[in-house]
């Protein structure tokens, strides 16, 4: 190197690291350490991590099985679930996004691309046929709309043992189920998807209640609706760390 | 040999086996990751090409083409030019033989579960980390297998000192090893299902401290690290300046690890993190145009070489989108512009430039240059890396500037608003018919890029298939 004949001052320091490794590679580690520490263990902090926000219950057994459907297909590759507190997503979308909303999603699903829209408020925006039907062909509920058709959620059978294995899983990694709703997990499931089934038959559908649409039509009647129930009851929590801009 | 990657040390004795298998398996999962990118390109613009199916739909190969660029295509060169310059640098063959096979045969069992579980729908959910909890452990043993023959390598090193590439492999080992470890944390409730630890924004912030480094320490330190060692061979130029080393890469280090939080500017996550992000991010620009600058003046004396040096102008285009890309970068997570950028296509030329200008040309120059020597053979279309580079650059220019373009034309109509202060374009997909062009244009630059890399690929095997050099040419004079 052009400037290596005479190391001196740090450089003659560093000459001298360079040949311990072993130190070399403990500085290395410290250095990537830090920024992790100083800004993810806040998070696990009182206060600081995501409690919920008052009035958002874990989701429902079916609406796991539909959440489950959700990251199977990479929903979050073309569609994210957060509206910026900015006021053409809330002409938009609805409601800006509240941390405490987010607390029992295990893993997130903020997305980074907006391919399609945002569906963080999709839950109560439209019927239940019209996610029967433009899962089936987009094109019928949206015209123009550039999604592909997901037409096997129609056919394939959600299995409600596998589903009790999620809500344990979840259960382990911190949402409050109880056994007892894990038991009954099947029961629950038949119960929602009934009343979903009900729905869809009062506009002329006629549906089987342990297909993967009715758990995907459940996930995606819930999305949002929580956080904007408790938004506009006022909950505490709801106060932004985020000033939303005019 | 201190401090030059100019060495002459007798070559005999190094595992160059390993480099070859390496080598080989870059240029095949170039291929495969850069067609599964033109297919889903193809998706967006005409969303009829999944044909029906569900294990072809974007949801489902977009984390597929993402993978099998990053940790396939990018991690196979990273391991071709790290077996191969370690062993030079520390003037000794790598620690283990079994190691360095085990690493090599591991790697690419995991990208093959790759291949067939992410298509069938088996994913995490998390982005650049989707693989099942099982690769995941795989994932982890075979980079503790890698780590172990690395260090092991430093450890019997019969030089006194660390050159510069090495610091940044160490980054690369290290880093990587904690940052997959602690994002992949979760609970199975089967043997393809998992739920992470954390939850909501937490797991967002670990996530993107994740996926913002694996930017950082996947495609950035180790690829500087073959810049280090294989700009100087190849230009016959010793590095520009050590000082300018020993700050950029301890800057670069640290800072980078602070920036994820860009990612979620606007969430709900805390304040202060994304501020951190943010300026953190900028400070970046720093570190990185260092590594550009001490890249770029390595040349000083050579550049009359790059007019007709096929591998030059590609180390050369190389090193100056790294630059690009990380102004871009700073400039995206600047808080007023991301408002505009984000959950844009901005973001997917932003991305685009650094994979395909920074990463993907720097792949290529070392491979038409590494090929021959170590298979001793010429290449078999010697005028075909210039082809391949000229429709490399024009690909990535209409990628970049037609995502420029969309992203500015998507991210402007989003919060356009009308007199009475309405929504101007409350329709969604009104907005997304006119990216439709853009798309059309971007399909046409993956379609060139790719074809160069197709290019490579034939050039690649005929070469290694074809007769071997009778003598080794003359050595270059002494300068």
């Amino acid at each position: 190197m052009s400037d290596q004949t005479t190391p001196t001052g740090y450089t003659s320091v560093h000459r001298t690291l360079e040949g311990k490794s072993a130190v070399f590679a403990v500085l290395t580690t410290v250095a990537t350490l830090i920024g992790g520490i100083v800004e993810i263990l806040p998070m696990f902090s009182a206060g600081a991590g995501p409690a919920p926000l008052a009035g958002v219950t874990p989701y429902t057994a079916l609406e796991v099985a539909g959440r489950d459907i959700y990251i199977r297909e990479g929903c979050y590759t073309c569609h994210s679930q957060m509206v910026r507190p900015m006021r053409a997503e809330v002409l938009r979308y609805g409601e800006w996004t509240r941390a405490g909303e987010y607390a029992y999603d295990h893993p997130f699903q903020l997305g980074s691309r907006r391919l399609g829209p945002d569906v963080q408020r999709l839950g109560g925006k439209y019927p239940d046929a019209w996610h029967y039907e433009h899962m089936r062909d987009p094109r019928s509920t949206s015209p123009g709309s550039v999604m592909p058709p997901y037409t096997w959620l129609h056919r394939r059978v959600v299995d409600p043992a596998d589903i009790q294995a999620s809500l344990r899983a979840l259960q382990r990694v911190g949402v409050p189920y109880t056994d007892a709703q894990i038991d009954g997990a099947p029961a629950d499931m038949q119960a929602q998807a009934a009343g979903i089934i009900d729905r869809l038959k009062a506009a002329g559908i006629d549906a089987q209640p342990d297909r993967e649409i009715i758990a995907m039509i459940a996930y995606l009647q819930r999305l949002g609706k929580d956080g904007r129930a408790a938004i506009a009851a006022g909950a505490t929590g709801a106060t932004p760390d985020t000033v939303p801009t005019p | 040999m201190q401090h030059t990657a100019v060495n002459s040390v007798d070559q005999t004795g190094y595992d160059d086996d390993v480099v070859k298998w390496f080598a080989t398996a870059t240029v095949i999962w170039a291929v495969v990751g850069m067609l599964v990118g033109v297919w889903v390109a193809l998706e967006i613009a005409y969303w009829q090409a999944n044909l029906g199916l569900e294990w072809t739909t974007f949801g489902r190969l977009r984390p597929l083409h993402t993978n099998a660029v990053i940790f396939a295509f990018g991690g196979n060169i990273c391991f071709t030019g790290i077996y191969y310059s370690m062993q030079r640098l520390l003037k000794t063959r790598m620690y283990s033989d079994a190691l360095s096979r085990l690493h090599f045969w591991g790697w690419q069992l995991i990208i093959v579960c790759a291949a067939v579980t992410l298509p069938l729908g088996l994913t995490q959910g998390k982005e650049y980390a989707e693989l099942i909890w099982p690769i995941d452990v795989l994932i982890t043993v075979v980079w503790v297998i890698f780590a172990v023959n690395f260090f092991g390598t430093i450890a019997i090193r019969k030089v006194d000192h660390l050159y510069v590439a090495i610091w940044f492999y160490m980054s690369f080992v290290i880093t990587i090893a904690v940052l997959h470890i602690v994002n992949s944390l979760a609970v199975p409730a089967t043997l393809a299902r998992s739920y992470p630890v954390y939850a909501g924004l937490t797991d967002a912030l670990v996530q993107w401290w994740y996926g913002h480094n694996a930017v950082g320490f996947f495609l950035t330190t180790p690829f500087l690290g073959l810049m280090y060692y294989f700009l100087p061979r190849i230009s016959e130029r010793p590095v520009y300046s050590y000082r300018l080393s020993i700050i950029h890469f301890w800057a670069l280090i640290f800072l980078y690890i602070w920036a994820g939080p860009h990612h979620l500017l606007y969430s709900a996550l805390p304040e202060w993190a994304q501020t951190l992000g943010m300026v953190f991010s900028i400070m970046l620009i720093a570190p990185s145009w260092g590594g550009m600058l001490n890249g770029l003046l390595t040349l000083r004396g050579a550049w009359d070489r790059v007019r007709t040096d096929p591998i030059l102008k590609f180390l050369v285009v190389a090193v100056s989108f790294y630059g690009m890309s990380t102004f871009e970068g700073p400039m995206m997570s600047i808080r007023a512009v991301n408002s505009l950028s984000h959950y844009t296509n901005w973001t997917i030329g932003h991305v685009h430039s650094g994979a395909l200008g920074w990463n993907g040309m720097i792949a290529f120059g070392i491979l038409y240059w590494l090929v021959p020597k170590l298979w001793n053979r010429p290449l078999a279309h010697p005028s075909w890396p210039t082809t391949h580079f000229w429709l490399a650059t024009i690909g990535i220019v209409l990628y970049t500037v037609s995502m420029w373009a969309a992203g500015l034309t998507e991210g402007l109509q989003w919060r356009a608003f009308d007199a009475a202060g309405q929504l101007k374009y409350p329709n969604f997909v009104d907005i997304v018919h006119q990216l439709q062009p853009f798309y059309v244009l971007r399909l046409i630059g993956g379609l060139l890029y790719f074809t160069g890399a197709l290019m490579l690929l034939v050039n690649f095997f005929q070469t290694i298939m074809g007769p071997a050099r009778t003598a080794m040419p003359a050595p270059a004079p002494a300068r």
